[in-house]
């Protein structure tokens, strides 16, 4: 039943690949423009501007420059980097993992603490512990990580020297922007845990549990923490595709290389195949996280199984 | 074998219920009636304990179960009576379990815990019951969740969940309401055989007088937040003394042709905060005179001969109490 729902899943993501595909393209190159703006010298004549925008195939009509770029892409080839001069692959390949430590590390953090903090809000019933969680849900979805992460600078690498201002050498370069992403990721999945679990504590069904004689924390752990769940998963499951793309501000202001800057420097330069390459790894980080989403919630609940055949 | 005296139930300041009692032996069925609002469920979750979960508190009376105090009884003990001694049975089969776990695993949790069994004979139990139900393939069932039965094969697995560590009483808040008029049948038939069958005492709350007629042995009709009259089947049915029973009973459709009107009873029932001084019935009641929007009426013992009437109890004495300033037949 869940083999056939995944081999579902998997195939739908087929047409959206192709149209995402069409999308990022065709957004890029309508943008104002063009790299070879960054690639000729002041001064130049026109004739050498024509030159060069045929040597990168840029005169060709949109549709053929289109069927290009994927057939190459077909054939494992994401093209060449026009202002960088190197293949896109070797870039994204140079920039990921970088991006992928960061992104799982913040990721873990922020669902394991999340969780952690949201379940304990609704078993400890003291005001101290409503009150402390509830601020710190409305400062961790309000605070932007930006500006947090110069907070975290000035306070834990500036004065107190306790982490590297910026760079990614070494584990402790990692410690400052894991707690920047996570502390709004920690935030947003502790409030859906909270709401959550309180949801479930009013089903119909937890008083029938009471009323079998089962103790309270078998209650919370055996039935309303995987209702709880279901929600936080499809919280989780968008972050993972966000936390690839959406660290670029923390990126850039740690001065981190990773995916986020090198889309950011390819975009200022127009570098059309770099952008449309990176713009696509994290389409795909998208997809791939609804997908992994979809597919734990069909796990562990039957009604999703079944409604889906 | 369950003894509830003068029980009083509050939520803050707030008194929903107040001075209910009745008794109920192995073997009988107590039914509780009363519309919406008049503090059936309240009731039913305070004799199990249930109470706190919403939020209220017993603040006065006893209830009394196979001798033991169980207003004062500490959480762990009163764990190992529920679902263990006193089964409950809930109003909505659609939305009573827990739509994440396979029926089997939810019936043999409660066996896995009160009776001590291990998996495999607790699963075997399951099995057994299902089947007493008259379940089909009661072993394919166990591998089934809740969405894929219909409502009243669901209030079976509730059912069967409510016997499983073979209880002493059950009790069971509405469990008809939420289905279709011919599965009702069924189960009501259903219960009725099992406490003859187990000898069990059962608590049967529900807002249709018929089915009180039909099944109960004693009854308990409710308004307010009071017992305001109860008594055995017999003597409510025959000669019901409050104005508000009547009314009731009086609802119960039969043999009206077509073209004529139901009767129903005027007005609604108030709400917590507004219930009316003295009597809570006299707004509603063609019979109210000054005294009863200023005095709550005390319960009186009222002996019914039965005399004239061919029933099996005929020529028999039956008693019944009654919370009413001028209780009596109807003119």
């Amino acid at each position: 039943m869940l083999l056939r729902y995944a081999g579902q899943r998997i195939l739908m993501l087929i047409p959206v690949s192709i149209c995402i595909s069409l999308v990022i393209f065709m957004i890029v190159h309508m943008l104002p423009g063009d790299p070879i703006d960054n690639l000729l010298r002041i001064g130049s004549s026109p004739q050498e501007r024509a030159l060069m925008t045929a040597k990168y195939g840029l005169d060709q009509s949109l549709f053929s420059q289109y069927l290009l770029w994927m057939g190459a892409m077909f054939q494992g080839d994401f093209g060449q980097a026009i202002v960088l001069r190197r293949p896109v692959a070797d870039l994204i390949s140079q920039n990921l993992p970088y991006s992928l430590t960061l992104g799982a590390l913040a990721f873990a953090f922020s669902s394991v603490v999340g969780m952690l903090l949201g379940t304990l809000s609704t078993v400890v019933k003291s005001p101290m512990m409503e009150r402390f969680v509830r601020g710190f849900i409305l400062l961790g979805s309000t605070v932007p990580s930006f500006w947090l992460a110069l907070l975290m600078i000035l306070a834990f690498a500036v004065t107190l020297d306790w982490f590297p201002v910026s760079g990614a050498k070494g584990w402790e370069s990692l410690v400052l922007p894991v707690l920047t992403i996570g502390f709004g990721g920690v935030a947003l999945v502790a409030r859906v845990t909270r709401v959550a679990l309180m949801d479930a504590k009013r089903e119909d069904f937890v008083m029938l549990l009471h009323a079998k004689g089962l103790a309270p924390s078998v209650i919370l752990w055996r039935h309303l923490f995987p209702h709880a769940l279901l929600p936080v998963v499809t919280i989780l499951a968008l972050r993972i595709g966000w936390i690839l793309g959406g660290a670029v501000t923390v990126e850039f202001v740690f001065g981190r290389p990773g995916l986020g800057s090198l889309l950011i420097r390819a975009l200022g330069q127009r570098d059309y195949p770099v952008v449309q390459g990176c713009l696509l790894m994290l389409a795909l980080a998208v997809m791939l996280g609804t997908l992994i989403g979809d597919l734990a919630q069909a796990s562990m609940d039957p009604r999703v199984r079944e409604a889906k055949k | 074998m369950l003894a509830v005296q003068d029980l009083g139930v509050a939520f803050g300041d707030i008194e929903p219920l107040s001075s209910v009692s009745f008794a109920l032996e192995r073997g009988e069925i107590l039914g509780i009636v009363g519309e919406s609002g008049s503090g059936k469920s309240l009731t039913a979750m305070s004799v199990m304990g249930l109470l706190p979960l919403q939020g209220g508190r017993i603040t006065r009376g006893s209830v009394n179960f196979d001798g033991q105090e169980l207003t004062r009884l500490p959480e762990k003990e009163y764990r190992k009576l529920r679902g263990g001694r006193i089964g409950l049975i809930t109003q909505n089969p659609m939305t009573s379990l827990d739509p994440l776990q396979k029926i089997g695993i939810q019936i043999d949790s409660v066996i896995e815990l009160h009776l001590g069994l291990n998996r495999t004979q607790a699963r075997a139990r399951t099995v057994d019951i299902l089947g007493s139900l008259r379940i089909p393939e009661p072993s394919l069932i166990c591998d089934r969740y809740p969405h894929q039965m219909s409502g009243g094969m669901k209030q079976r697995i509730v059912i069967a969940m409510a016997l499983a560590a073979d209880p002493d009483l059950l009790i069971a808040d509405e469990p008809t309401t939420a289905l279709d008029v011919t599965v009702q049948a069924q189960i009501i038939k259903l219960l009725k055989d099992l406490v003859k069958e187990r000898d069990l005492a059962l608590i049967l709350i529900t807002h249709d007088m018929s089915v009180v007629a039909q099944t109960c042995d004693k009854v308990v009709v409710m308004y307010a937040g009071r017992a305001i009259e109860q008594g055995d089947v017999q003597a409510i049915f025959h000669r019901p003394q409050h104005p508000y029973t009547q009314a009731l009973i009086q609802c119960i459709p039969h043999g009206l042709a077509k073209g004529q009107k139901l009767t129903g009873i005027k007005g609604v029932v108030p709400t917590v905060k507004n219930y009316p001084q003295g009597c809570a019935f006299h707004p509603r009641c063609e019979r109210a005179q000054a005294i009863c929007s200023q005095q709550q009426p005390a319960f009186i013992s009222v002996e019914n001969s039965f005399e004239g009437l061919r029933t099996a109890t005929a020529g028999s004495t039956m008693k019944s109490t009654v919370a009413c300033h001028f209780p009596g037949e109807q003119a």
